[in-house]
């Protein structure tokens, strides 16, 4: 084992949890719209948003980051960087699926809640905000770890096509070199796993916590 | 005295099924009026038409001068004049007894917290409650949330309020702690509407009791019409009641 080769695959290590957390952020915020639009009043908005998660989820991934990397210089752009274009590809992926889940723990809260809240007089983003959002936030936690524990992994996808150096990536770059594939890789294993298992046992605990508050 | 509620041949459909079949009533300010009838009479979707939960298809509804048939009616200030309570109660669970009550006196009114929480503790007093104002809703028992549900509709200072089967869903020994607040409600000269299942309650407290039977207003008259009915359906009705 040679210590440039760990050093390496520490930096895939960040590379990756920094191209994990800008789709957290990117697609949390795009998914919180998505799922908005979703339940939208006005059919167009609505219908465009589902059309739209049918789209993204029916694309591979690997075909969505191909096209987020060769698309721009094909239609005679400038060509995004591979952190960008992973970014993106990843932000249009997992906001198609939070945007379902969060649609989904929203039209759980009961009808009757909207109901009280209509009666008394709030406006709709009023119950929105102050009822319907804050008993979704409940119900969503859970599914939202569980999926982001998929986006961990999918950035792997990202070396297959822009060629972003993450884990993924380095490993194979070092394994190329080495030819041991079983120890780097299974150092890459691990230090996966050494993200994604926090989470979902976060996820869990979470789960266990507010099944409790649920009732 | 000029009537705060009036319906006037008021029809209401869901699809083909024909639930309300010309309706007409009124009720003047300060009266307690009970809508009573058979499951499946229309009482509890009259009502909610007159909160606008559902919309009228055919005559007309005013309710504290609001033109409930119209389109472009105001909903914010309707809301305003109206209050509704539940048999569910829903209350709002990730928020406190106080946090409930006050949450529309400030979004809706505009109230600065020093404002609402004094509105929160009138009403809360009223409902007998005082020492529960920091509790979440599954803490407290179903009458208790139920009587939350009223303070926190009276917050908002509604000149009518419906009530639509409030005890139904609780038990006979809660059902008293509710029905004891609906009547001191009464005294107070709160014009109320009441879908219920409770006669004896209907019996003291009504001024006006409105028998429904098939869509229809059936028959109409003071509580001493539970006592001499008119008609054989709500003599029927009522010697049913009895029995339970």
């Amino acid at each position: 084992m040679n210590s440039a080769y760990i050093l390496s695959l520490l930096q895939g290590l960040w590379a990756t949890v920094v191209l994990s957390l800008l789709t957290f952020l990117f697609g949390g915020i795009a998914g919180f719209i998505v799922a908005l639009a979703r339940i939208s009043r006005n059919w167009a908005i609505s219908r465009g948003a589902a059309a739209y998660i049918e789209i993204m989820q029916g694309l591979p991934l690997l075909v969505l980051m191909g096209l987020c990397f060769y698309g721009p210089s094909i239609l005679g752009y400038d060509s995004l960087s591979p952190l960008t274009a992973a970014t993106f590809a990843l932000t249009l992926y997992s906001s198609a699926y939070l945007g379902e889940i969060w649609r989904g723990c929203i039209q759980a809260v009961a009808k009757p809640q909207w109901e009280a809240a209509e009666c008394l007089g709030l406006t709709r983003w009023q119950r929105m905000r102050a009822v319907i959002l804050p008993q979704a936030l409940r119900i969503a936690i859970p599914p939202t770890v569980g999926f982001l524990v998929q986006i961990v992994k999918n950035t792997s996808i990202a070396s297959l096509v822009v060629g972003y150096a993450e884990l993924s990536y380095n490993a194979k770059i070092i394994n190329n070199a080495t030819f041991e594939p079983f120890l780097y890789f299974g150092i890459a294993a691990l230090m996966y796993f050494a993200i994604c298992y926090p989470l979902s046992v976060q996820s869990r605990a979470l789960e266990r916590k507010l099944n409790v508050a649920n009732r | 005295m000029s009537p705060i509620v009036e319906l006037k041949d008021v029809r209401k459909s869901f699809g083909e099924l024909e639930v309300l079949k010309g309706v007409t009533f009124e009720v003047n300010r300060g009266e307690v009026a009970a809508i009573i009838g058979q499951s499946g009479s229309g009482k509890s979707t009259a009502l909610r038409c007159m909160d606008r939960l559902e919309t009228i298809q055919g005559g007309s509804m005013l309710i504290c001068g609001h033109e409930l048939h119209d389109d472009d009616i105001d909903l914010k200030s309707l809301r305003r004049d109206v209050g509704i309570v539940f048999q569910s109660y829903n209350l709002f669970p990730h928020l406190t007894v106080a946090e409930n009550i006050m949450l529309a006196p400030r979004m809706v009114k505009g109230m600065k917290q020093r404002q609402a929480r004094e509105i929160a503790d009138t009403v809360i007093a009223k409902v007998g409650l005082r020492e529960k104002m920091d509790c979440y809703p599954e803490q407290l028992s179903g009458g208790q949330q139920q009587r939350v549900a009223i303070a926190r509709s009276l917050a908002m200072e509604p000149k009518l309020m419906l009530f639509d089967e409030v005890t139904s869903a609780l038990d006979p020994q809660l059902t008293g702690e509710v029905l004891r607040v609906m009547e001191q409600l009464a005294a107070d000269g709160m014009t109320m509407i009441l879908v219920t299942h409770e006669m004896a309650f209907a019996r003291k407290v009504a001024d006006r009791v409105i028998y429904m039977r098939d869509g229809k207003v059936h028959e109409m008259g003071s509580s001493d019409i539970l006592r001499m009915p008119a008609t054989p359906e709500l003599a029927a009705f009522v010697a049913e009641s009895a029995e339970h």
